[in-house]
């Protein structure tokens, strides 16, 4: 105390720098400056720049074409819908699990699994799907006979319906993951509380859960559109021609050499991509902060 | 009564049926790996494929390095960043925070878009090899490593323990890495085998570079050799899950001798 109070403006004894401790921080942010930041700004900056490196808005006016417009809502749809499905079935997956301790053998392997599929499918789960339903499939046969499919595999594997099942498989377990927490804080003692008052079982749900839980499952639906918006690998290895759904008609435009030009326009749908994935995000971040009022 | 027996016979039947949905593809997998595609006999030749084929145990190899590497980038960036800010800049938390969870809005598809120039000098400073891709790499797993990093930094007093040790004469550089660090461990360790599984299994930024790794060599082989392709998918997704059981363990073994 009485140090301090001796030598209140100069920097503490001992302290070796001068500079200042924030210094310290500089490999860190040139590093995120290099490997992160300079790219993305080549693509902010690129999507609106013409071939000689003047400002155009040609490359953004041709987002407007008839293609990238019809790729974008495939995309869209894709996302929406196993958004939707992933959400649905993957509370009610998380609903099951959440009833059990804790310790529970079935919760760890549930959640084990759900992490390894959630994040690490990738090319995996296109394939595993490609030996299910393709040529010579697990299933193929058996639909073939009792419904009637093509029994050379089926072929709307590789098109929107095929993409939005694939997605699904690890869509659930994100949803899983993600809701899981907001689950487990729901108290009893809310429960309780709502019991003693005279209410049933379905005004409980109704009138204090399902208001409850309504935020994080709308914000936990909207991380799983960013998610399938921005998956590449699945669809890149089920979808080998043809460019349906957005991050593949950006891998078209990244590896074609043949329409010159077409190269470029990859920044214009990059920004597409990240002005629609970082716009879902900025409303999951809002809807999290509201859940964590709550439920934390 | 009959309402609570319903639900248990209820609760049974979807989480088989759930079961099913996701053991089915797995399963498929498995099959598909271990039959020959004219005979339609039981062989393990693309399982032994897997360690004879060269194309393969190269990629295998480069993969592996890979996650070594992004392991050392991310230990020697990460932490003592993290550390830093902990002691002495507590002021740039919510900045450090805000770039490690960035990745997760920007699509690696787009980081990959924007690589180009970066990577030129990346090849002209350093050489054209796939291991390059270690750099980029790092960036894609700090969201996660953050979060573990971060949670192990929490529950401990950084400031007395970099007091003590200071008053003791210890240098910062002695700080960081002997004091600090091996209470960090749990956490970087978790770390860790979050990057080595997101590393073994990325696929966008390494096919789009034309890159070699083993996803990409899985999805070439695929046209001349399904059923190896196959094998190797589900070894690699056999290999993340268990890094990510072990992890759940030592999450457990660490919270079992605090009490909480």
């Amino acid at each position: 105390m009485a140090a301090s109070s001796a030598t209140p403006p100069q920097t503490p004894a001992g302290r070796r720098f001068s500079v200042g401790p924030s210094v310290g921080l500089l490999p860190f942010l040139a590093y995120l400056t290099v490997f992160l930041l300079i790219p993305t700004i080549t693509v902010l900056v690129g999507a609106f720049q013409d071939d000689q490196g003047g400002f155009s808005l040609q490359k953004v006016g041709k987002l407007n074409d008839e293609t990238p417009l019809l790729v974008l809502r495939e995309s869209l749809l894709l996302s929406i819908s196993s958004a939707a499905v992933g959400a649905l079935l993957g509370a009610l997956l998380a609903y099951l699990i959440v009833t059990a301790p804790s310790t529970s053998v079935l919760r760890r392997v549930v959640t084990a699994v759900c992490g390894v599929l959630a994040q690490f499918g990738g090319v995996t789960l296109a394939f595993a799907w490609i030996a299910t339903l393709g040529f010579g499939g697990l299933l193929t046969q058996v639909l073939a006979d009792t419904i009637g499919t093509d029994p050379n595999g089926i072929s709307q594997l590789y098109e929107l319906p095929g993409l939005v099942l694939v997605y699904t498989y690890f869509q659930i377990p994100l949803m899983v993951i993600v809701f899981l927490p907001a689950l487990e804080g729901l108290r009893p003692q809310w429960r309780e509380a709502a019991i003693n008052l005279g209410a049933t079982t379905w005004q409980y749900w109704t009138q204090v859960a399902f208001p409850l839980l309504r935020p994080a499952f709308l914000g936990s639906m909207l991380l799983l559109f960013a998610n399938a918006f921005a998956a590449y690998a699945t669809a890149a290895a089920l979808v080998s021609q043809g460019s349906p759904i957005l991050p593949l008609l950006i891998r078209n435009s990244l590896t074609s050499e043949i329409v010159l030009g077409e190269q470029n326009f990859a920044y214009a749908l990059a920004l597409e991509m990240v002005v629609v994935v970082a716009v879902v995000m900025a409303l999951y971040a809002w809807l999290l902060k509201r859940t964590s009022r709550w439920l934390s | 009564m009959t309402g609570t027996i319903v639900w248990r016979v209820l609760r049974w039947l979807l989480l088989l049926v759930f079961a099913a949905f996701f053991a089915v593809p797995l399963l498929a997998l498995l099959n598909f790996s271990t039959r020959d595609t004219i005979t339609k006999q039981r062989t393990g030749a693309a399982w032994q494929a897997l360690t004879q084929d060269p194309a393969m145990t190269d990629a295998i190899t480069t993969s592996l390095l890979l996650a070594l590497f992004t392991v050392i980038g991310m230990v020697v960036l990460l932490v003592p960043t993290m550390i830093w800010v902990r002691l002495r800049v507590p002021a740039a938390t919510r900045l450090i925070e805000f770039l490690c969870l960035l990745p997760l809005t920007i699509p690696a598809l787009v980081i990959v878009v924007g690589l180009t120039n970066v990577y030129a000098w990346v090849n002209y400073l350093i050489g054209d090899s796939a291991l390059t891709l270690a750099f980029v790499y790092v960036v894609l797993v700090l969201p996660y490593a953050y979060r573990a990093i971060d949670s192990s930094l929490s529950s401990l007093d950084a400031t007395t323990l970099a007091e003590a040790a200071r008053s003791l004469g210890a240098g910062w550089f002695t700080v960081i890495t002997r004091v600090i660090l091996p209470n960090l461990w749990p956490g970087v360790l978790g770390a860790a085998f979050i990057a080595v599984a997101l590393v073994l299994g990325e696929f966008t930024i390494s096919s789009l570079s034309h890159y070699n790794t083993l996803p990409v060599v899985i999805v070439q082989i695929s046209k001349a050799d399904a059923p190896e392709s196959m094998a190797a998918a589900l070894a690699s997704l056999l290999f993340a899950a268990v890094l990510l059981l072990a992890l759940s363990f030592l999450d457990r073994s660490r919270r079992t001798p605090g009490g909480n």
